[in-house]
């Protein structure tokens, strides 16, 4: 994978890119701009803002996959999920609020999260690896807010985007892969005490554990890894929903509780 | 509706049942055709097929998809008889193409019971105390009126557009699984074609058992113990033909698989 932008192209879509984000408005696709962009372009654009973020003081706590489903992909034309970082202030607490003012037109997902004990470093990562590499797994909530109006975008244009980051809640109850059937796993999403959304585990990439190989593998394009201790949001197992101002959330998931916020 | 036009047409439902032979919607050519009306020509229906020899050994609810609600533009499931004929086992071929003209598969919960319920006055927990056990389920559903063209009406008519069904390979207590969040995953020839939890029925399939036995008490007509109560798809139908391999697991629960020929 090689460049075919400058490092100042780059630079001037990481201004781009993060000046939507941080100030909540809508951007056309990086790709209208610069149709020659390659993947690597792309992850550069990604890779460029987090270092920036990091140099204002942000720590990263973790990472996300997104375009997990199967059916998203088909949809999107493109053979491959997602990645992006998340940052400090991207976290709300259980039962929190997110401020939907700061957000263009956010939609949440039910996901599954990972927690490494071990590091993994790919190429070549397996399930198996990703299993052993694991100290627990825990239900969480990602808030999805894509830059780019509409919410229309190409695989390019959203990896540039930090995969349309921007909030998440984790719930309180983590448990040990051994004690739950990570394929099966149900969730139920419910908006305003209506349920809207059911799925199970399997939705992502068959299994929730086949999403963190696929992105071990993926940093390792670049010679990255994802160290001990990394908290990985795998991906929606349902569709993602469009929320308002006012409304609360509550999704349950089997065996593991519940997440709650209100959108204000 | 008089009663001589509810007999022909459960007549010619059953004769469309045996001959492999659709028939045109009867709301299109009974347009005063009630709900009740329905229910007395499934019941017409269902007295064919018991004087054929074949025998009740359950119930299924059907419509308890916000989805095909809407599609139907009921707010309210519905329910049909289930047959010994209708009955197939894990592993063993289902012989669609002997036996339904375009057939669909769906994922549900099947409810055995182990005590009768009579409504009205049925709650959640009657349901969970009067259940034996759960188990997966595959219902293939079929209709009987040409391409699907069905309202409320035809498909009620129609026994709730029932076909054949499979039982999996686990019973489990309904103390041992949260029917609310159980997670389903629905795999057709290795792809995995959907997935769904067990609230996407009515919230909970036993919901869908309460509302049946309360709707069905209105009539005096109980759930009896033995019987297998089918509560209705946690996933969108999906057509099937001979040839096509399903399986079903449910989580904390089980699976189901089947064969199409």
């Amino acid at each position: 994978m090689d460049n075919n932008l400058t490092k100042e192209q780059i630079d001037e879509l990481a201004t781009y890119c993060e000046d939507a984000e941080l100030k909540a408005y809508e951007i056309t696709k990086v790709t209208d701009k610069y149709p020659e962009m390659t993947y690597r372009d792309a992850f550069d654009v990604q890779w460029e803002v987090r270092r920036r973020k990091e140099a204002r003081g942000h720590k990263i706590v973790g990472m996300k996959m997104g375009l997990t489903s199967w059916a998203k992909m088909a949809q999107m034309e493109v053979e491959h999920p997602c990645y992006g970082y998340l940052a400090d202030y991207f976290s709300v607490p259980e039962g929190g609020e997110i401020k939907i003012d700061e957000l263009i037109h956010p939609k949440v997902e039910a996901e599954i999260a990972f927690v490494t004990k071990t590091a993994l470093k790919g190429p070549g990562i397996h399930i198996g690896d990703v299993l052993r590499a694991t100290d627990f797994i825990i239900p969480a909530v990602e808030v999805i807010d894509s830059r780019y109006k509409d919410f229309k975008f190409d695989l390019k244009s959203v990896i540039a985007d930090n995969s349309s980051s921007c909030r998440f809640i984790t719930g309180g109850r983590m448990a040990r892969l051994e004690d739950v059937d990570l394929k099966n796993l149900g969730v139920v999403m419910e908006i305003n005490g209506e349920i809207v959304a059911t799925g199970a585990g399997a939705a992502v990439l068959g299994h929730p554990a086949a999403s963190v190989a696929m992105l071990a593998n993926m940093l390792g394009e670049r010679g990255e890894e994802i160290p001990a201790g990394t908290f990985i949001m795998t991906g929606g197992i349902t569709a993602a929903v469009t929320v308002n101002k006012g409304d609360s959330i509550n999704i349950r998931y089997q065996g593991l509780g519940s997440i709650t916020a209100k959108f204000v | 509706m008089n009663k001589e036009l509810i007999q022909s047409c459960g007549d010619e439902l059953y004769q469309a049942m045996i001959e492999r032979r659709v028939i045109r919607p009867l709301t299109e050519r009974y347009a005063n055709i009630t709900i009740e009306d329905a229910y007395q020509i499934s019941l017409r229906m269902l007295e064919r097929r018991l004087a054929a020899g074949e025998r009740i050994i359950g119930k299924k609810i059907g419509v308890t998809s916000k989805a095909v609600q809407n599609m139907l533009n009921v707010h309210q499931p519905d329910f049909g008889y289930l047959t010994d004929k209708m009955a197939f086992s894990q592993g063993e071929e289902m012989p669609i193409s002997q036996m339904l003209m375009q057939p669909r598969a769906e994922g549900e919960i099947a409810f055995i019971l182990k005590k009768d319920l009579l409504g009205p006055g049925i709650t959640t927990a009657d349901v969970l105390a009067a259940t034996d056990c759960v188990m997966p389920c595959f219902e293939v559903v079929d209709s009987r009126i040409d391409n699907w063209q069905i309202k409320i009406e035809d498909t009620v008519a129609d026994n709730a557009s029932c076909g054949l069904f499979v039982l999996g390979d686990r019973a489990v207590s309904p103390t041992q699984v949260d029917l609310a969040t159980c997670g389903m995953v629905v795999e057709k020839n290795g792809s995995i074609i959907s997935t769904g939890a067990g609230a996407a029925a009515l919230g909970s399939p036993v919901n869908c058992v309460v509302w049946l036995a309360n709707t069905l008490g209105h009539f005096g007509i109980p759930l009896k113990a033995g019987e297998v109560i089918l509560s209705g798809s946690l996933v969108p139908l999906e057509p099937v033909q001979a040839g096509d391999f399903m399986s079903v697991s449910i989580g904390g629960i089980g699976n189901a698989s089947v064969r199409f020929v």
